[in-house]
């Protein structure tokens, strides 16, 4: 026996079955970013006075990123309308374009990521607070047993003590002189603030584009690149784009295969292929409803 | 719709090989609902004996510490190591134990069983259709499960040994402890949860669609009703607990401080994170999750209670429309009590009135139900001595005692002195062990004749149902009072090193009898162990000695899960049927039997 409404709409819902799953299923995804965005407010409003860091993303590129989006999401529907109207060869263009740009989507983030892996944030032995981004880094690590790893919860120790040799250097680096006499790693919520306090206090801070600063593992006592480690924010931030990221993915790969080689199912069952691309295409403005309310919460506020 | 495609092919293989989808197909990797509630019933089965035997080992620490279990020891210290030296269960052990047998109990035993082997045998047969509307979805739903399982059981066997920190898991101290089944835990949740979420999503769609022509909203067995709400709880609960476990595992391989204070201190050295988290987010979250999740626990075992109740009366269930409503508005509140766990972390008098109102509200709904059952009984013409009957009987004292005793806990200020004591553990055991399990004894018993074609041996049966009921009470009472005299919960040695034993004489101490109840009561826990021999016995052999069934609806019951042959085929009905009547017409005055099916026509 065939099971019913796979393609029809049941008289009374109004809806075919995989119609009625992808709403389930989009709202429980809205509980699951709901609990993300809920953490970020709660992370946010708890967070020590100044310690809360903004304006460390570029906004002209997350406004390109978002266009990029809203773009995909309106060729989605109109090759959904397309494949309606019975033309095929619209949907397949229209389609086309949803999947590149998830693929400039993602290669715009992953330039992000990298940008933010590569900064790093360096303490002197004299106090002084460094940041800049990496452009070259020689180091020697010994083979040594890593005391007490597993729950990554270890006695600071600076470079020089874990025996790592080596250098590190960093271009458009940003000196916090005044910030002598830090200890390490927990006052690095502030550095971001402190950043900024520096480039109003002092208008030019010292900051050389051309200047490439070659530091020594001997002289470090603490640092960290902005990475999810760096602070609560970049924990955020880089767990829920991630998070996002990972939907683009699986959104565009769905589509991706419905564009080729799923796309057969049009010969023999066009009725069931419309509805999977609207399906996908359901999930797909899910998607970007995300990034709507992810662009503004990590970017501008 | 991927799923669809699977009919699709299996029809396609079966005109290929009309007689053999062959073993994996059928069995192993099968989309049909039957197989696939057959497999949950079974995993399900095994972990809720592998809870029980944590518990086994952990009651021996409580009573004899120090002393290494007799028998099983050697086994215990060459199958997990250091944690078990001499077979002495150490403290660490102790604490895996612990945190694994709430783990495995709820997330691996109740809730599999409850909802989703009942769920998937039982839902699509009562509302008519041939299948659940996602069949190869659920296949995967069970696989997930099963992987999530896995990953589960195996993290005893890693060095340092399985997680510690409790089956709430709260950070910061799951964090900090030096072990990676943490990290084992948190993938496994995750896998869970994907597995829930799918099955979930497939129990709302399949009831919403695939009802039978005639089966209405208010024709549904309660079942299915009960069914569809916890449906309903896990969609939507359970995505913040991945939220938090996503972070949770962020926290622990990529160091972020999501709940991590700044300052945290461990083992007397400062931390080196990042710090700013918030340890009071991971228990919203947590609970967030966990307080549905109780109810998805209960739902299930009372919908069962009903049907076999309804039945074993011969009259139609009382107040059916407030069942209804009750299990909905249950539903509706379950979403905004959670934090009635958490008055005793300093969140706020103002929060804790709130909670303290939803929660005495919620208790409305609950007792509507009961007592609905209670009254069901009332002028039946009841046949009480089978087995599922005895169970379902005992299910409605035991729950009462479990919600009951719920109440001074739900206060909070009578909360502030039985928080975290043995009196919460026995209450919410009532609540699960002789409650909800004995609600799905009750529908093992209650659905086998349909599900194999034999009846389970009725001598056995009852020999588990008054064995068990007895020991369950041995085990739970004495705990009340433990609790209230003030013993705390998670203490290896079973309170006896604690610094209110020393002062028994205090206000708050503990005296030697309070703490002596520990010996009856691990006494009690293994011979509950060994009273489950009977049923494992009676499982496996009435697949091949039980008394035959001579028709295929032997209890003479309305619903359809009855109409169809016995074991049900692929497809489940032999001709697609159409409802016609409410689904307890019980001794319908004027009808020739006593009882009418929901497909009867006149």
């Amino acid at each position: 026996m065939e099971i019913p409404y796979v393609t029809e709409p049941r008289k009374d819902t109004g809806l075919y079955n995989s119609k009625v799953g992808i709403w389930l299923f989009l709202a429980s995804e809205v509980m699951l970013f709901g609990a993300f965005f809920s953490s970020y407010i709660l992370l946010r409003v708890g967070a020590k006075e100044g310690a809360w860091p903004t304006e460390l993303l570029n906004v002209p590129i997350g406004t390109f990123n978002t266009l990029v989006l809203i773009l995909s999401s309106v060729t989605v529907v109109l090759a959904w309308s397309a494949l309606k109207l019975n033309k095929f060869d619209q949907y397949k263009f229209f389609q086309a374009i949803t999947i590149l740009c998830a693929l400039i989507f993602i290669m715009v983030k992953s330039f992000e990521y990298r940008d933010k892996f590569t900064h790093y944030d360096v303490i002197l032995k004299d106090g002084t607070r460094i940041d800049g981004h990496c452009v070259e880094m020689e180091i020697e690590k010994p083979d040594e047993e890593k005391p007490n790893d597993v729950n990554l919860v270890y006695p600071m120790k600076s470079p020089a003590e874990k025996g790592i040799q080596g250098r590190i250097v960093l271009s458009h680096p940003v000196r916090y002189p005044e910030e002598k006499g830090n200890q390490g790693r927990l006052d690095a919520v502030d550095t971001i603030k402190r950043r900024e306090r520096a480039a109003k206090e002092h208008g030019n801070h010292e900051s050389d584009p051309g200047e490439h600063l070659t530091i020594s593992m001997k002289d470090i006592t603490w640092m960290t690149n902005w990475g999810p480690w760096a602070n609560t924010y970049f924990a955020i931030y880089f767990t829920m784009t991630a998070l996002h990221a990972l939907h683009v993915i699986g959104g565009a790969l769905v589509i991706a295969w419905l564009w080729g080689p799923g796309a057969r199912m049009w010969k023999t069952d066009p009725e069931r292929y419309i509805n999977r691309v609207e399906v996908s295409g359901l999930f797909w403005h899910f998607v970007d409803l995300v990034w709507i309310f992810l662009f503004p919460v990590l970017y501008l506020l | 719709m991927e799923a669809t495609q699977t009919q699709v092919q299996c029809e396609e293989s079966h005109e290929a090989h009309p007689h053999a989808p062959g073993f994996w197909r059928q069995y192993i990797f099968s989309s049909d609902h039957k197989v696939i509630g057959i497999q949950y019933g079974i995993t399900a089965l095994v972990f809720l004996l592998l809870g029980l035997l944590l518990v086994a080992a952990m009651r021996w620490s409580m009573a004899y510490p120090e002393k290494p279990v007799p028998v099983l020891g050697p086994v215990l210290e060459w199958t997990l190591g250091d944690v078990a030296p001499g077979g002495v269960v150490s403290n660490s052990l102790y604490n895996s134990l612990g945190a694994m047998h709430g783990t495995i109990m709820v997330f691996l035993a109740i809730v599999p069983l409850a909802f989703a082997a009942f769920g998937n045998y039982i839902v699509p047969l009562q509302i008519g259709a041939v299948d659940m509307a996602f069949p190869r979805i659920n296949m995967a739903s069970y696989q997930f499960y099963f992987i999530g399982g896995v990953v589960m059981f195996v993290s005893f066997f890693i060095p340092g040994g399985a997680a510690q920190a409790g089956w709430t898991s709260y950070s910061p101290l799951a964090s900090v402890i030096p072990t990676n089944g943490q990290t084992f835990w948190l993938i496994g949740m995750v896998l869970l949860i994907t597995s829930s979420l799918l099955g979930a999503v497939n129990f709302i769609a399949t009831i919403i669609q695939l009802r039978a022509p005639g089966m209405t909203w208010m024709r549904m067995p309660w079942f299915v009703w009960v069914q569809f709400v916890s449906a309903f709880l896990l969609l939507l609960a359970f995505p913040p607990l991945e939220a938090a476990a996503l972070m949770q595992l962020m926290d622990k391989v990529a160091g972020t401080s999501f709940f991590l204070p700044t300052g945290l201190m461990v083992g007397g050295q400062i931390a080196s994170v990042s710090g700013g988290g918030s340890p009071l987010l991971y228990q919203h979250l947590f609970w967030f999750l966990g307080h549905p999740e109780v109810y998805v626990l209960i739902l299930p075992a009372m919908g069962i209670v009903a049907e076999v109740i309804s039945n074993h009366t011969r009259k139609p269930i009382w107040g059916y429309k407030s069942l209804v409503y009750s299990a909905l508005a249950i539903g509706f509140l379950s979403f905004i009590v959670w934090a009635h766990h958490m008055y005793l972390t300093g969140m706020g008098t103002k929060i804790s009135t709130f909670f303290q109102t939803t929660t005495m509200i919620i208790s409305i709904p609950s007792v509507i139900i009961l007592t609905c059952l209670f009254i069901s009984l009332w002028g039946g013409s009841i046949r009480w001595n089978t087995p599922p009957m005895l169970f379902a009987l005992a299910f409605l004292p035991m729950f009462g005692i479990g919600g009951l005793t719920g109440l001074p806990l739900g206060f909070n200020f009578s909360d502030i002195h039985l928080h975290d004591t043995y009196y919460v553990i026995a209450h919410f055991h009532y609540v699960v062990a002789p409650g909800t399990i004995f609600g799905l004894m009750a529908g093992i018993y209650f659905w086998y004749p349909k599900i194999t074609g034999r009846f389970m041996n009725e001598f056995l049966g009852k020999v588990h149902f008054w064995t068990s009921l007895i020991f369950m009470n041995l085990v739970f009472q004495p705990m009340f009072i433990q609790g209230m005299s003030g013993m705390l919960r998670r203490l290896p040695d079973g309170g006896a090193g604690y610094s209110a034993a020393a002062n028994p004489d205090t206000i708050g101490g503990l005296s030697d009898k309070v703490i002596a109840l520990n010996i009856p009561v691990s006494h009690a826990v293994w011979a509950l162990g060994l009273a489950q021999i009977p049923f494992i016995c009676n499982f496996f052999l009435s697949l091949k000695y039980g008394k035959k069934v001579e028709s295929d609806n032997p209890w003479k019951a309305t619903t359809l899960e009855w109409q169809t042959p016995t074991p049900p085929p692929h497809g489940n009905f032999v001709k697609a049927p159409k409802v016609m009547r409410d689904p307890y017409e019980y001794s319908l005055p004027g009808s020739k039997e006593d009882y009418t099916p929901q497909n009867q026509t006149a």
